[in-house]
């Protein structure tokens, strides 16, 4: 992480010493949190400046986690997008393989980072929200490996639909709290995860899934998932002596997205795609806050919301429980607002064909989150030359999706 | 003097503390709002705060949570919170009243715009749980600009570094919330509301009102004994809750019982 240079122009120096990117970040939080998040702040600032703590957590994510995880290059998944191109076209697609990380997903990056500081801070508790579980999973994981009480605030509605992992929770010693309140999904889970955090501040570490929240949690969760870009920037050279022409990763809150582009924003001739969930489509049920949504606070960040014209947060929409959320990490809404990264949305229809596709294609069953960005990149690669290169982030993999998967397609299991 | 100024020191005259109580605008519905409100003056609060609903009340207990979900579920919008607060003001012209709630609701159309609402409404003073004062320029210089009170909380875990920070632009009172979680939960020890008081006043000025977790007369005025005002909410909200739209004289009846155990306190010092 000591690597990070900021030059004066980088966009990579963002965010400024109170956390904003832009005018999106910051600290919107209730006073009984404030003093907590400061502290973390400089925890965060000396675990940074401290070689032992990035020891141990490369450690963990060589020994633990599996890392560095393949760049592979997706060989007939291409030649299948260049059968339907205009001749000369069709980019080279490579698949950054975070799905095969232990636990299935990037989510794993973060958590490990997270409890390091959880400990440096001497918390023995930690929570967390999750929408898929997955997050829930990986947390749930690190608490184990610590050794650290866990709670997991998970939506009524997601508990029913992610039963698997639900169980993986239990399994690993948490405490699934279903949330009932609001539309009982990601969101909802957020608030009361706040609302223990905020009566416990004391004893607790809240390990957010994702690159949102009060500063400096989209800075640090970023900086833990920006393994994924690093690495894909010394595969790439090995592989193909130069660096891709895209990356395309899905986009929720946004954490493996940041994690890839993150290291190329300066990168110029590097184009980055975050893909969206537009759910039944932009008109209809979605969540896509960029395309859908505007500027607004909710959870300790100012950044894109769906929301009515009362500042109410409307619910969001996605096939992917992973994405259904009314919101976006804050370094997304600037990234969006200056034109570095482009944002596409991709449908729940079109994601379900991706997930089919690149099962049968390359024998990867891919996270519903995963198949939305596999289908921009299936709409883009055709337009590109062919000896141009796409780099997808496989963010993880579709094995807790097949129920939903199945119901969606009318399949009896 | 202004409103709040004035009603904080003619309850101090009177040797009590302000009875503050706190109700989400349009719950049940916008139309019983008006007269719970009412019920809150007759019954004897001196300042009310008005609950501005939001979808994702995180700072909140059930109690109130619910509430926020009952008035936006009847389609409270928020030009019938400032219609309610306008009409109010009408009716009651010399009782304070706070507009209470989160960032977004507030902020969505621009704080020159909030902060004008505020000002054509004749409301004295807003609370926003989620603009700390790291980020005060969203909130704090167009409340300022339109004469408004930014009511700013302390609580147990704002340490003497911090409260200066609290305080630079604070105004109308300090509300403490006397536990580190959310409202109407725990009641904290009187040991350390006395103490948190102590380290308060010796920092400001300002009238110290107490609340989070304040549910009956007793507890009233214990805190009484101690603040300048004492914050009542969820369990008020709870009457809304279980009466709806008959819920005013349930209201009227638990805030004099509120009032009543406040000024007995003040006999208690007299005699």
């Amino acid at each position: 992480m000591t690597d990070t240079i900021s030059l004066p122009n980088s966009l990579r120096s963002q965010p400024d010493a109170s956390g904003h990117f832009g005018q999106f970040g910051g600290r919107y939080v209730a006073e009984t949190l404030m003093p907590l998040i400061l502290e973390l702040e400089k925890v965060y600032r000396a675990a940074k400046d401290d070689p032992a703590f990035e020891e141990e957590y490369d450690y963990l994510l060589k020994q633990y986690v599996g890392r560095p995880n393949p760049l592979y290059y997706a060989a007939r998944l291409t030649q299948a997008l260049r059968e339907g191109a205009p001749a000369g076209r069709g980019a080279k697609i490579y698949l950054k393989r975070e799905e095969l990380n232990h636990t299935g997903a990037h989510k794993i990056n973060n958590c490990i980072g997270q409890a390091l500081l959880a400990r440096r801070m001497g918390k023995k508790k930690v929570i967390a929200e999750t929408g898929a579980g997955q997050h829930g999973v990986a947390t749930a994981t690190v608490a184990a490996l610590f050794g650290m009480e866990c709670k997991i605030f998970m939506g009524a509605k997601d508990v029913e639909r992610q039963k698997p992992n639900v169980f993986r929770m239990k399994l690993l010693g948490a405490e699934v709290i279903p949330v009932t309140s609001g539309s009982a999904t990601l969101k909802d889970s957020m608030n009361d995860a706040l609302r223990h955090w905020v009566s416990n501040v004391h004893d607790t570490f809240y390990i957010i899934g994702t690159a949102a929240g009060p500063h400096p949690y989209p800075e640090l969760v970023r900086d833990f998932q920006s393994i994924i870009g690093k690495e894909i920037k010394t595969q790439m050279m090995e592989a193909e002596g130069r660096l891709p022409d895209m990356l395309i990763a899905p986009v929720g809150g946004g954490s493996n997205a940041i994690g890839m582009f993150h290291p190329f924003l300066d990168d110029t001739d590097v184009a980055m795609i975050g893909v969206e969930a537009a759910g039944e489509g932009l008109t209809g049920k979605h969540a896509a806050s960029l395309a859908g949504g505007a500027s607004g606070i909710l959870h300790g960040n100012r950044t894109y919301l769906l929301q009515d014209e009362d500042g109410q947060i409307t619910e969001a929409h996605s096939i992917s429980a992973g994405l259904d959320y009314p919101g976006i990490g804050p370094e997304h809404s600037w990234l969006h607002e200056i034109g570095r990264v482009k944002y596409m949305p991709i449908t729940d229809d079109e994601a379900l064909a991706s997930f089919q596709k690149l099962s049968a294609l390359e024998g990867i069953i891919p996270a519903l989150e995963s198949a939305h960005a596999i289908a921009a990149a299936e709409q883009v690669a055709p337009t590109m030359d062919a000896d141009k290169i796409i780099v997808v982030n496989l963010s993880g993999r579709g094995d807790k999706d097949i129920f939903t998967v199945a119901d969606a397609l009318g399949v009896e299991m | 003097m202004d409103r709040m100024a004035t009603r904080f020191a003619a309850c101090k005259a009177q040797g009590r503390a302000a009875l503050i109580t706190f109700v989400t605008a349009g719950d049940p519905t916008v139309a019983a709002t008006p007269a719970i409100l009412d019920a809150l003056v007759e019954g004897g609060a001196d300042i009310i705060e008005l609950g501005m609903p939001f979808t994702d009340p995180m700072a909140d207990g059930p109690a109130i949570e619910l509430a926020n979900l009952r008035s936006l579920g009847s389609g409270t919008k928020t030009a019938h919170i400032f219609a309610i607060a306008a009409d109010f003001r009408a009716r009651h012209p010399d009782t304070p009243l706070v507009l209470m709630g989160y960032a977004n609701p507030m902020l969505v159309r621009g704080s020159d715009w909030f902060a004008d609402q505020c000002k054509a409404a004749g409301v004295d003073g807003v609370i926003c749980v989620d603009v700390p004062p790291e980020e005060d320029a969203e909130l704090g210089p167009a409340l300022r600009g339109a004469g408004i009170h930014l009511v700013r909380l302390a609580t147990p875990t704002t340490d003497a570094k911090r409260l200066p920070a609290v305080l630079e632009g604070a105004s109308g009172f300090l509300y403490h919330v006397s536990v580190a979680g959310i409202t109407g939960k725990q009641q904290a020890a009187q040991a350390n509301i006395e103490l948190a008081v102590q380290k308060l006043r010796a920092a400001t000025d300002l009238p110290i009102a107490v609340g989070f977790g304040v549910r009956t007369p007793e507890q009233a005025a214990a805190i009484g004994r101690i603040a300048d005002g004492v914050v009542v909410g969820s369990a008020i909200v709870d009457l809304v809750g279980s009466h709806g739209d008959a819920a005013a004289p349930f209201v009227q009846q638990f805030v004099a019982a509120l009032s009543g155990a406040l000024t007995a306190n003040s006999r208690e010092t007299a005699a």
